[in-house]
């Protein structure tokens, strides 16, 4: 007997998995949707209105790139018509100045801009595309707009080291908020692994610049920042917990409980083509499957912790184990904890120090 | 987390705004974020419009909530604007006037 489900908090809104960019660590899935299988403007506008019914504060418009969608003015209109807060989660590439402004006219909240790094040429190898230039005019249209602003900048091996120029950067622009965000290991990151996992002594390093970054900014601008798990003692409280918060809604309609939860094997998904929204988050099987501490294994099962990280991320469970019920092993307290060591092991190696050319496996732009 | 002015005028952040009157439940919206507003934040961050000072929300406050003790709910909501300040939910307007005329 499953728990009822609680009140659901954000929607993410995968728009589509088209995208300019190839970066190396993709959090779309390695299958991509294609642009034929889209949900149409009307469907999603129902979703918004199904969402804020249900609960739901905030929609996070992502991708792919979500301004690859041709409808996206209509599709904030939308959103914010029913009352929730409208997210732009973007690369900044196919903006213009006339686009900017159509969008803030339309209600847009925030926008997140996505950087590569801080300098040109290493960003642009990390997403396979000419596209950190464009990125700084986009930065410079934020001045004159009214619109919040957050920076996030993808943390890995050959970029960590460039912290205080992104931070440089950062703060030459309007952002009230600057994300540090490692890289998580899914997906097309995951396929990557070996060339993004930063070392313990850069991980280190960058840690203590960030707390100082924090402190020096504090009232100014916000400065958050994600360690990759594979060096965290206890696993992330991913999504929130499974079911408890956040829906993420794939190209075609699909709803699932993160971006991930396609490789888990046997998990049905329901559409919301199909059903709605509030039926199917609460009751549809892939949301009900580990929702709560039915499942649980030990140690997870009588451990004190498991109210504060639902014992880690299903998915990754699944990726490094073959069993998506077993502990998160990156959870020191985990049976298989050796197989998150060996990972860092290679990392931290000898090895590692000749990775000078990693041979990167790009994503594509599906059809 | 540095106290605010008393006549400095707290106004939302771009970004930041209330929900719809009406909804089940109040909340401030920010980037990231949501905080759900109560009785007392409720009325405090109704006040950020920009035109009031802090002075004038603490003295509203010290009318609604009149059983409790002044310098208490005075120095309650300045600890909430100075958190909502660093949480970058808040500006604090100055006027150039007011400040050299107020400096200590």
């Amino acid at each position: 007997m499953t728990p009822a489900a609680p009140t659901p908090l954000a929607l993410i809104a995968e728009l589509t998995h088209r995208c300019p960019l190839h970066c190396v660590y993709c959090s779309n899935p390695i299958e991509l949707g294609h642009r034929a299988d889209e949900l149409s403007t009307e469907v999603w506008s129902r979703v918004f209105r199904e969402a804020a019914e249900a609960g739901v504060l905030q929609v996070d418009f992502t991708g792919g790139e979500p301004l690859a969608r041709p409808d996206i003015v209509d599709l904030v209109r939308a959103a914010r018509a029913t009352g929730l807060y409208v997210s732009l989660i973007t690369s900044g590439l196919p903006l213009d100045e006339a686009r900017l402004d159509e969008l803030v006219q339309a209600g847009l909240d925030h926008i997140q801009l996505s950087f590569q790094g801080a300098a040109e040429e290493s960003a642009n190898e990390i997403s396979g595309t000419k596209a950190h230039a464009h990125k700084l005019k986009v930065l410079d249209w934020l001045k004159r707009r009214r619109v919040a602003l957050t920076l996030n900048f993808v943390i890995h091996r050959s970029n960590i080291d460039q912290i205080g120029e992104m931070l440089a950067l950062g703060e030459s622009s309007c952002a009230g908020r600057i994300e540090f965000a490692n890289v998580q290991y899914y997906g097309w990151a995951f396929a990557n692994r070996e060339n993004l996992l930063p070392t313990r002594e850069q991980l280190d390093r960058s840690v203590e610049l960030l707390k100082r970054a924090q402190e020096r900014l504090r009232g100014k601008i916000q400065v958050e920042f994600v360690v990759p798990d594979y060096y965290a003692k206890y696993p992330k409280a991913c999504m929130g917990g499974w079911g408890q918060k956040l829906m993420l809604i794939t190209p075609n309609g699909d709803a699932l409980p993160c971006h991930a939860a396609r490789i888990i094997p046997g998990l049905h998904f329901d559409n919301l083509k199909d059903r709605s929204l509030r039926e199917i988050w609460e009751k549809s099987e892939a949301f009900e499957k580990f929702r709560g501490e039915e499942w649980m294994p030990e140690p997870c099962k009588s451990c004190d912790r498991r109210t504060r990280d639902f014992g880690g991320c299903r998915c990754q469970a699944f990726l490094l184990t073959g069993d998506a019920t077993a502990t998160d092993p990156v959870c020191s307290l985990a049976p298989q904890r050796s197989k998150v060591d060996a990972i860092l092991d290679a990392a931290n190696g000898p090895v590692a120090e000749s990775l000078v050319k990693p041979d990167w496996i790009y994503r594509p732009n599906p059809a | 987390m540095s106290t605010p002015d008393l006549h400095s005028r707290p106004c939302l952040a771009v970004g930041c705004r209330l929900n719809e009157k009406g909804q089940q439940s109040r909340v401030l919206h920010m980037p990231e974020k949501a905080l759900r507003l109560n009785g007392p934040s409720l009325e405090i961050i109704e006040r950020c419009d920009g035109k009031r000072t802090v002075q004038e929300i603490i003295s509203d406050l010290q009318k609604m909530y009149s059983k409790a003790e002044p310098q208490k709910v005075a120095d309650d909501i300045l600890g909430y604007l100075a958190r909502l300040h660093d949480q970058r939910a808040l500006d604090f307007i100055s006027d150039q006037a007011d400040r050299s005329t107020s400096a200590t």
